[in-house]
């Protein structure tokens, strides 16, 4: 046992977790952290706002699939970190928070920058912990990291008040942790799979629903192997996008309001769903009712209280996705079982081909479908994409493929405008040899752009694809569709100038105009050593199709015109 | 329909917060809810009152089970439980013979009387909700002055030998 201050044991615990980077800003209730952390050999990112050190510790752990870790101080630091904490919890992103509080006597004495982080973050974190003496902090850094990493993960806030970080104990690191009602590890139900199987054996129309549990659990190579050994077609949420190769014979992308029209129409036709890690969320499925109508469900997820909470299913196999889907591929394996040629393939080929001859794309030199394929052209396939909110994700989600399984990331659940970027920063941060680009649009650039700072000084370069309508465009979209173009609080009026910008804060600003600027300045931002913001001037009038309005069934998909 | 569940949680700080909140955020309705440490001090439980359809129910356990400090989630049946609430009744007295009345009432519901005065008494019943709402409807012309009630407590009957 050994006797140190609070702030020295967290240092410790950190370390001991294999944390090796932190992001974050300090303040005054959490400068013994830092004075530990100057001290300590784990990298410090000064991030410019707490909300995008959040999303850089979100990104960090979307891709490498450990807890990213960030640090603020109390009162408005911590205010800060919310809208990343809840983005996290959405997204079921693993990620430690650390706040500095106001000292254990000053609670509830309304101090100087005291703000009950613990009583505001309740609903969006997996759990909290405020410790209240310094012996407490190894262990509870061990459960958060245990809590946030395992079962089905998210965001754990640690909440210390200065004295605690302070003071100093004799700490005692323990090896193992036990949480009495806390249980991550459910073995599926082997019975419940070889239902499963038949089910989809007997089903004339089968189809796999990949959601973001294929994505959280690595389970690429299991799911690939299922729908070839069983010749089932895979549509995927927008959160499971790219948990299956987009150029897949059998890969029809993602459904939903924005989903591919032959991904939707078949979808609709189908008459079996095994639906692997996905939560059902109502952008996905269109309305409940109407989705499970014609179905029987398997439902594969790792949170017991997903089953049954939007849809009635068939059959429920809780459990790690990966785990589930491997035993499920050992006994298709065991019993020989593989699925040749069948009716239902050649009406999904019929219809997959018949909408990407026929769909009607966007009429413009800049349109998103043209912008969208040029980057793929040139962007290496192990590039790590994110996306911000809006129109230009929608368009990702249609016409950017993601061959790679695991690169594509965006904020799916709570649709957090301005997280792409600093994600970006954190994927990079985790991954520094694989090329990091943000496909964004100008507004949602526009709420996290100071990280431009953090990109440029840290070392962390990422290319910021901006898709510039000038506007607020899925508002605009909305506004036009809805309200009957009563268009209002849209208009951006092409303020700031990004190239400018990028400039400002000594990255690099490229203006593309055409589909050749567009070639050549990602190829230009691929080989340089400080981020790159690419600035795509688009067509503000073009709407994101095919489109499903909010609360009407997938069959009701309002195809372009 | 109304469902009774038993939830056995850390006995910390914050945890009644937790699961109210829970309740409140998923848009579920806390019927009555009561809280006490068990025979471990490590542990209080809460038995919560609710209602709603069935699919509801199993979602609000699903929800309560999720939380990381909760240790056990039980739905507890009716018929096999033992299930009480606590009310204390203040009760008008306009006449004098109205008190005699009031305590009869009581002795045949077995409550306790407190505070008799010229001008009101206090009874204790301890019941099953459906009694406790009979007792109320009897002494109500009286003039009920106030009522305090637990919410309900339970426990499942029978022994570990018998599960």
């Amino acid at each position: 046992m050994e006797k140190m201050s609070g702030a020295r044991a967290l240092m410790v615990a950190l370390e001991k977790e294999g944390v090796e980077l932190v992001f974050g800003l300090p303040g005054g209730a959490n400068l013994p952290i830092y004075d530990e952390l100057y001290k300590s050999n784990i990298r410090h990112i000064l991030a410019r706002h707490e909300q995008s050190a959040a999303h850089m510790a979100d990104g960090f752990g979307r891709v490498s699939r450990r807890p990213g870790v960030c640090f603020a101080t109390s009162g408005p630091g911590a205010t800060n970190l919310v809208t990343g904490i809840a983005t996290a919890q959405a997204d079921s992103a693993p990620m430690i928070a650390v706040t500095g509080q106001v000292p254990l006597k000053m609670i509830g004495k309304d101090a100087f920058q005291e703000s009950d982080i613990i009583g505001i973050s309740n609903p969006i974190v997996k759990y909290a912990f405020q410790p209240t003496s310094p012996t407490e902090i190894p262990e509870v850094v061990k459960k958060a990291f245990y809590i946030s990493s395992t079962g089905r993960p998210g965001p754990v806030l640690i909440d210390i008040p200065k004295d605690v970080q302070q003071n100093e104990a004799e700490m005692k690191f323990p090896d193992d942790i036990k949480i009495k009602g806390y249980h991550p590890w459910v073995d599926p139900d082997v019975t419940a799979i070889e239902r499963a199987i038949d089910m989809l054996l007997s089903a004339e129309r089968p189809m796999i629903l990949a959601g973001g549990g294929v994505i959280i659990s690595g389970a690429f190579a299991e799911l690939q192997s299922i729908a070839e050994l069983l010749m089932i077609p895979v549509v995927t949420t927008f959160k499971g996008k790219g948990s299956f190769p987009e150029n897949h014979p059998l890969s029809l992308g993602p459904i939903g309001m924005h989903g591919h029209a032959e991904a939707n129409k078949m979808m609709v036709e189908a008459d079996c769903v095994l639906a692997a890690g996905s939560r059902f969320s109502d952008r996905s499925v269109g309305t409940f009712e109407e989705f499970e109508k014609r179905l029987k469900i398997i439902h594969m997820d790792v949170d017991p209280a997903e089953i049954g909470k939007n849809q009635t299913t068939s059959v429920a196999v809780v459990g790690d996705v990966k785990t589930s889907l491997r035993i499920m591929v050992k006994m298709l394996i065991q019993k020989t079982i593989k699925r040749g040629d069948y009716p239902w393939l050649k009406r999904v080929n019929e219809t997959k081909e018949y909408y990407r001859e026929n769909l009607k794309l966007h009429n413009h030199p800049l349109g998103a479908a043209k912008v969208l394929r040029k980057l793929r052209e040139v962007l290496p396939h192990q590039s790590i994409v994110t996306t911000e909110v809006g129109q230009h994700q929608m368009w990702a989600s249609l016409f950017f493929d993601v061959i790679q399984p695991g690169t594509f990331f965006s904020s799916t659940g709570l649709g957090t405008m301005g997280w792409g970027f600093p994600a970006a920063i954190g994927a990079k941060a985790a991954k520094p040899g694989v090329p990091v680009l943000d496909i964004a649009g100008e507004g949602s650039f526009n709420m996290t752009e100071n990280s431009l700072a953090v990109s440029v000084l840290e070392n962390l370069p990422v290319i910021v694809f901006v898709m510039n309508n000038f506007s607020l465009g899925m508002v605009a979209q909305w506004q036009r569709t809805f309200y009957d173009r009563r268009m209002i609080g849209i208009d951006l009026k092409n303020c700031p100038d990004y190239v400018k910008i990028a400039e400002a804060y000594g990255a690099q600003g490229i203006r593309a105009e055409s589909l050749d600027d567009i070639g050549n300045a990602v190829k230009t931002a691929l080989k340089s050593d400080v981020a790159t913001v690419i600035d795509i001037p688009i067509d503000p009038e073009e709407d994101v199709l095919p489109f499903v309005a909010p609360g009407t069934p997938l069959k009701d998909m309002i195809l372009p015109s | 329909m109304w469902a009774i569940i038993s939830v056995l949680v850390e006995n910390k700080p914050g945890v009644l917060f937790k699961v109210t909140n829970l309740f409140r955020s998923r848009n579920f309705n806390i019927d009555s809810i009561s809280v006490g440490v068990t025979e471990n001090p490590e542990y209080s439980r809460m038995t919560i009152t609710t209602i709603g359809d069935e699919k509801q129910v199993t979602q609000i356990i699903k929800q309560l089970d999720k939380m990381i400090d909760t240790v056990e989630v039980m739905r507890l049946d009716e018929k096999m439980s033992v299930y009480r609430e606590l009310v204390l009744m203040k009760i008008k007295v306009s006449k004098p013979s109205d008190s005699m009345e009031i305590m009869n009432l009581a002795n045949a519901f077995g409550c306790k009387v407190h505070d008799v005065r010229r001008t009101s008494i206090i009874i204790e019943i301890t019941a099953t909700p459906d009694r406790i709402n009979s007792l109320e409807d009897l002494v109500k012309g009286y003039g009920i002055l106030e009522i305090a009630r637990t919410g309900i407590c339970a426990l499942p009957r029978g022994g570990l030998d018998e599960s």
